[in-house]
């Protein structure tokens, strides 16, 4: 997937929209700055979702962090490949390392996102 | 909080794009590229690490044997010219002030001259490696229990550079540096030797469970001493591999496993405390400790599952709180979850089931033998 075509969480999420599928992960930034990830724990499918609140986490040998949903909605795909190989993320963020896809409740809350352009900035300044 | 210290290698690492963090007072590398790459490199080849941060106290004075003796736990006495020894300090009560390296330095070769305030070519008897957040604190205890004894203590933390060479092949990288043999250079042995024209000081010691020299150097040294290790292949490695390769090799890392709160005995070092032929500071206070035998001890764990068992987690077994964790990683060598933990004495036998409490989940864990990981012991025919 083409970075400047997905839109992105404040905390480090990108989020992409189609059929009306939301598709997760986290940014190259994010895997960048964990490097190193031994687990990462993604909820079942089924579950619920819901803006700014964990979904799941991932650890690295030097931290653990929450990993945050962009909406309101239901677990529908888990990518249990990226469960089994966690680096799989560090390599390939937007493309093979996608996270869960989410069915949006149709009046959800979605957390405040942020375009390409707007996330750059974000992650250029300094702290 | 006061500035953070740089060592002599500060700008190359952030020319290299080393991620640096604050640690022990000073700014450090994290990591070059990635903690485990790191790792592996050092398991597997040679790699090489900037430790300049830890403390460097040069002692000399008719008294400094009996002084030493006095402060630290192990024997002082019996060292031979050359010979490097584990140790701690302790506190009056038994806690753990630090644990150390102590240096029996052997005379200075008979090199070239060094600057006049350079104490590597000085008449200086021993050598004290401290940790870095301890430095102080030791030069502090020092001065306060001296007394009237003869002893100077230099601090030559500020003016020299330290580097860890570590790896299979780290002592034939530093022959082939030198020039020379170090065949018959004993583990847990060191000397001087002239490296471009200067007198320097390497030991066959290290904190990461392999093979490897420590190299003591003055400052303007320090970058093409740094250069040459990396020209001839040495890899870069960060305090992220050095965590992961002293957890895996067992050892303790002062403020986790070693506190003022922990004695020695409880953390599994009796065979460094001579605590039966000789006194010292803390010695009352240990035996004391000794009579308590509800007091819990040093352990390793393995996890069944991925997750890090962190600092602090606490470590159950049938229902009941018996101990916390005090380091833990995910071991890139074994591929497993592994901690160190303090637990109550009866959880403490090899084998035991626990639990660890990781953020809610209780991850199932057993207690193992240190060390997790030991090298194969070199071939020594193979070697010269």
């Amino acid at each position: 997937m083409n970075p400047e075509q997905l839109r992105y969480t404040e905390t480090h999420e990108w989020v992409y929209e189609e059929n009306g599928l939301v598709t997760v992960g986290i940014t190259q930034y994010a895997a960048d700055l964990l490097n190193d990830l031994v687990y990462i724990e993604l909820p079942s499918i089924g579950a619920r979702t819901q803006a700014g609140a964990s979904f799941g986490e991932v650890e690295s040998i030097k931290a653990v962090s929450d990993l945050y949903a962009p909406v309101d909605g239901e677990v529908v795909e888990v990518n249990q490949a990226v469960v089994a190989e966690p680096q799989i993320i560090s390599r390939d963020p937007y493309g093979a390392g996608w996270l869960i896809k989410i069915r949006p409740d149709p009046k959800g809350q979605w957390s405040r996102l942020l375009s390409y352009a707007e996330y750059q900035r974000q992650i250029a300044q300094p702290g | 909080m006061s500035e953070l210290l740089r060592t002599p290698l500060y700008a190359l690492h952030v020319a290299r794009k080393a991620r640096m963090v604050p640690f022990a007072g000073w700014e450090m590398p994290l990591q070059f590229t990635s903690i485990v790459e790191e790792h592996h490199a050092v398991r597997q080849q040679v790699g090489v690490f900037d430790i300049s941060h830890m403390g460097r106290l040069f002692i000399a004075g008719p008294d400094s044997t009996e002084l030493l003796e006095w402060l630290y736990t192990n024997s002082v006495a019996s060292l031979q010219v050359g010979q490097v020894r584990y140790g701690l300090i302790c506190n009056e009560h038994g806690g753990t002030k630090d644990d150390v390296l102590l240096y029996r330095l052997p005379a200075a070769a008979a090199g070239p001259p060094s600057t006049p305030e350079q104490p590597l070519v000085q008449a200086f008897p021993y050598l004290l490696v401290v940790n870095a957040a301890n430095r102080e604190k030791i030069v502090a205890w020092f001065q306060q229990h001296r007394g009237t004894r003869a002893v100077t203590l230099f601090d030559a933390t500020l003016i020299t550079a330290m580097l860890a060479v570590q790896g299979p092949h780290a002592v034939a990288m530093c022959e082939r540096l030198l020039a020379t043999t170090l065949s018959d250079l004993r583990y847990y042995f060191g000397r001087y030797v002239v490296y471009r024209d200067q007198t320097v000081l390497i030991s066959r010691t290290g904190y990461t469970g392999e093979d490897g020299l420590e190299w003591v150097v003055p400052v303007e040294l320090a970058q093409l001493l740094w250069n040459d290790l990396l020209a001839l292949g040495a890899v870069p490695c960060g305090l992220g591999a050095r965590d992961t390769l002293r957890l895996e090799a067992g050892m303790p890392l002062y403020g986790h496993e070693l506190t003022e709160e922990i004695d020695p005995l409880q953390a599994g070092l009796e065979w460094a405390v001579k605590w039966q032929t000789k006194d010292f500071l803390g010695r009352a206070g240990l035996l004391q400790q000794q009579s308590d035998t509800t007091r819990p001890k040093r352990v390793g764990l393995e996890l069944a599952g991925r997750r890090i068992a962190r600092e602090q987690c606490s470590v159950w077994q049938a229902g009941k709180c018996v101990g916390w964790i005090t380091s833990g990683t995910f071991a890139p060598t074994l591929q497993k979850s592994i901690a160190m933990a303090y637990v109550a004495p009866e959880s403490a036998v090899p084998g035991t089931a626990v639990e660890v409490d990781i953020r809610g989940h209780r991850e199932s864990a057993q207690v193992v033998t240190l060390p997790f990981y030991s090298r194969r012991k070199p071939n020594r025919a193979s070697t010269s």
